[in-house]
């Protein structure tokens, strides 16, 4: 290489704009290394379908097609007619007809059904008359989790089914008081509830480990004593590492809820606009978390784990995996710490309520309160020498 | 900014302490502006520590200075804007293109044109053709080429270079060399750091440190004249046994083997002629009074360094 053969013109070096042209130096090469790590953009589009499809149709809450018994002691068209709106509600198969009651007793026992339904003698009769008889439904609540959620449909069921068969006029008494009201889920679906979970939970988990990692490959590779050499601020470096994750975040976050509108037939009422952008701000909120974390460890393992230390809250804090109302006051303090909680609000309600702007204010504002939190974190956690 | 002076480098009783042990001793040093200064001393004398001090990477315990005018523990941020840094271990991106490499330096710095001036540099560096080849697929050789080429691209006034040459095969060495006399020349002031007497030569300036310890300093021939050294060449037959006879005799600081011949050193001349005295007599080997070499001086300084600080 001779310097005197070819003298490089003298090029300025720009003082304005540093800012901008700084971050925009690191971005670009984040987007490159990216880009050439294939495994990890492999996982990009991998990793969302294969959780959504895993998850979404393997975590059922609400069981359909649980086999069922029926015990006939009489043969009439109201007996039928409650039968077949029971098969109707997709949660009752009938798959014996029996007129003993130990044979009845003994399918229950032995866990060739889940639910037995016995239509006693002289049923229509005592309902035309008024009498309110009983209709027994015997149900095998060793899982009741798989029985809750039929049993609660059946009152409204069998209601309806009454009615329709106009055997009895619009009566203020009924022979069952069970009431299930299950309000945008009438079905009580669980995948129109874990499909906008799982939107949460899947970019909680990539996001973070993305920029967790960030920091110490650099330091692992060598690469950050020469980075460090060079004039380049810890607010520039954040930004280049976060900004190209953030339209990854966004490709996964589509494909998510495209999976979820094609496939699990969840329905988006809100403003897509709306939830996009929020989506962003959730996706940013993660990235600078998992970036604040590199700022604070020493190894990709110690990265890692203390991703893990922040995902296991997330996933079982925050409402996805139990209702939050139902935890306890301390925990719903620490839930209301963790982006996913209010994402996962955001995102309910938006999917799935057709919630605006002005119902989820709270909730993107401690978004972005928790973003900026992290953000300056890392800013000042950052080691811009080697001491 | 005081470059009026023509001092690049301009630092005072520095100081460096890792975990209680001290790395960097009370260092003081100037360089002039357009000079070639060269920092020797073994493994773990703490060349690295001073270079990283001096661009910023690292805060002194104590001391003070500037480097190009700007103070060292205030003017970080603009000492950086216009220091080449290359460290020992290759450390550009090795999952990044030649090109691509070199662009991200350009545009962190805020060159205008950053493909223009890339393009510019792998001509320059004579890398025509591998532009797309990733940096960690180049040879060892190659890589020493873009690391400089790197740290030269933002037009620095400084360069601190640690052991740029290590594992570098000879011809390429050459090349190195001939390139930082070239960036020299043009202005460049340049402190490199190595292990190669050879290397230490070419240098115009050089300062020898160990365990923390500014031992020597100057030009090449001042501190051989320093060292006060007396050095004798011996050749002939039997020099194995002669040597061995010889060491740690009364004024013999020093037997060193160089091929053929052995070199006998001391600082007390009359108690080095007289050690020798016996074995001048004898036959079979011829004595010559001659100049220690940089690698005799050296050896020597290590050796009482080791003795008095360790």
């Amino acid at each position: 290489m001779s310097a005197v053969d070819h003298p490089a013109p003298r090029r300025e070096v720009g003082e304005r704009f540093g800012f901008l042209r700084r971050s925009y130096a690191m971005l670009v090469k984040e987007f490159i290394q990216l880009k050439r790590d294939r495994v990890s953009f492999a996982m990009i589009v991998m990793l969302p379908v294969m959780q959504l499809m895993l998850f979404g149709y393997a975590i059922n809450t609400t069981p359909r097609h649980l086999p069922s018994a029926v015990l006939l002691q009489e043969d009439s068209d109201l007996a039928r007619s409650i039968l077949k709106a029971l098969e109707n509600t997709a949660y009752f198969r009938f798959l014996y007809e029996v007129h003993d009651i130990d044979e009845f007793d003994n399918l229950l026992k032995s866990g060739k059904v889940l639910f037995g339904v016995e239509i006693p003698r002289g049923f229509e009769r005592a309902v035309r008359r008024g009498d309110r008889p009983a209709l027994l439904v015997a149900a095998d609540a060793t899982d009741p989790v798989a029985a809750s959620s039929a049993i609660g449909s059946l009152g409204m069921v069998v209601q309806t089914a009454l009615k329709h068969d106009l055997y009895i006029g619009d009566p203020p008494e009924m022979p069952f008081e069970i009431r299930a009201h299950a309000r945008y889920n009438p079905a009580a679906s669980s995948s129109l509830n874990i499909v906008p979970g799982l939107v949460g939970t899947i970019l909680t988990m990539t996001m973070l480990i993305f920029t967790a990692l960030s920091v110490t490959r650099e330091v692992e590779r060598g690469t950050m004593e020469s980075l460090l050499s060079m004039p380049i601020k810890p607010v520039e470096v954040m930004l280049g590492k976060i900004i190209p994750y953030v339209l990854v975040g966004f490709v996964q976050a589509f494909l998510i809820i495209s999976i979820g509108v094609g496939l699990f037939g969840v329905p988006v009422l809100g403003n897509l606009v709306l939830l996009a952008l929020l989506s962003t701000l959730f996706i940013t909120t993660n990235l600078s978390i998992g970036y604040t974390i590199s700022t604070l460890v020493q190894n990709q393992l110690q990265a890692m784990q203390m991703s893990m230390m922040f995902f296991l809250p997330s996933i079982l804090l925050s409402g996805f995996m139990f209702p939050f109302a139902g935890m306890p006051a301390w925990a719903q303090y620490l839930g209301e710490g963790l982006p996913l909680t209010h994402y996962l609000r955001i995102v309910r309600a938006i999917m799935l309520k057709g919630a605006t702007m002005q119902n989820l204010h709270f909730d993107a504002l401690a978004l972005a309160a928790l973003m900026l939190l992290a953000m300056t974190i890392a800013v000042t956690r950052f080691r811009r020498t080697l001491d | 900014m005081n470059s009026g002076n023509g001092i690049a480098i301009d630092v005072k009783g520095l100081t460096k302490s890792f975990g209680g042990r001290e790395v960097v001793h009370d260092l003081s040093m100037q360089v002039k502006r357009g000079s070639i200064y060269g920092f020797l001393g073994p493994n773990g004398s703490g060349k690295t520590t001073t270079i990283r001090i001096l661009c910023g990477l690292l805060t002194p315990d104590s001391g003070e200075g500037t480097c190009l005018g700007y103070d060292i523990r205030r003017d970080a941020e603009k000492i950086k804007r216009r220091v080449g840094y290359m460290t020992q271990r290759f450390s550009l991106y090795q999952d990044l293109s030649v090109r691509e490499n070199l662009e991200f330096v350009a545009r962190l710095y805020g060159v205008t044109d950053a493909r223009g001036a890339a393009r510019d540099m792998i001509r320059r560096l004579g890398l025509s053709g591998r532009e797309e080849q990733l940096a960690g697929e180049l040879s060892g050789g190659w890589k020493q080429r873009l690391a400089l080429g790197a740290c030269t691209l933002p037009n620095p006034q400084l360069l601190l270079l640690d052991e740029p040459t290590a594992g570098v095969d000879p011809k390429a060495r050459r090349d190195f060399w001939n390139e930082i006399h070239a960036l020299a020349a043009e202005g460049l002031t340049v402190l490199v750091s190595t292990h190669y007497m050879d290397e230490a030569e070419r240098c115009h300036e050089i300062a020898y440190i160990a365990y923390g310890y500014l031992l020597a300093h100057g030009t090449v021939e001042e501190v051989i004249a320093k060292s006060a050294l007396t050095t004798y060449t011996v050749t002939g037959e039997g020099l194995n046994e002669l040597g061995a006879a010889l060491s740690g005799k009364p004024g013999i600081d020093m037997v060193a083997p160089f091929g053929t011949s052995l070199h006998v050193s001391g600082r007390d001349v009359a108690a080095l002629e007289d050690s020798i005295a016996p074995w001048r007599e004898k036959g079979g080997v011829s004595w010559q009074k001659s100049q220690p070499s940089l690698e005799d001086v050296f050896i020597e300084l290590m050796g009482r360094s080791r003795d008095n600080f360790q």
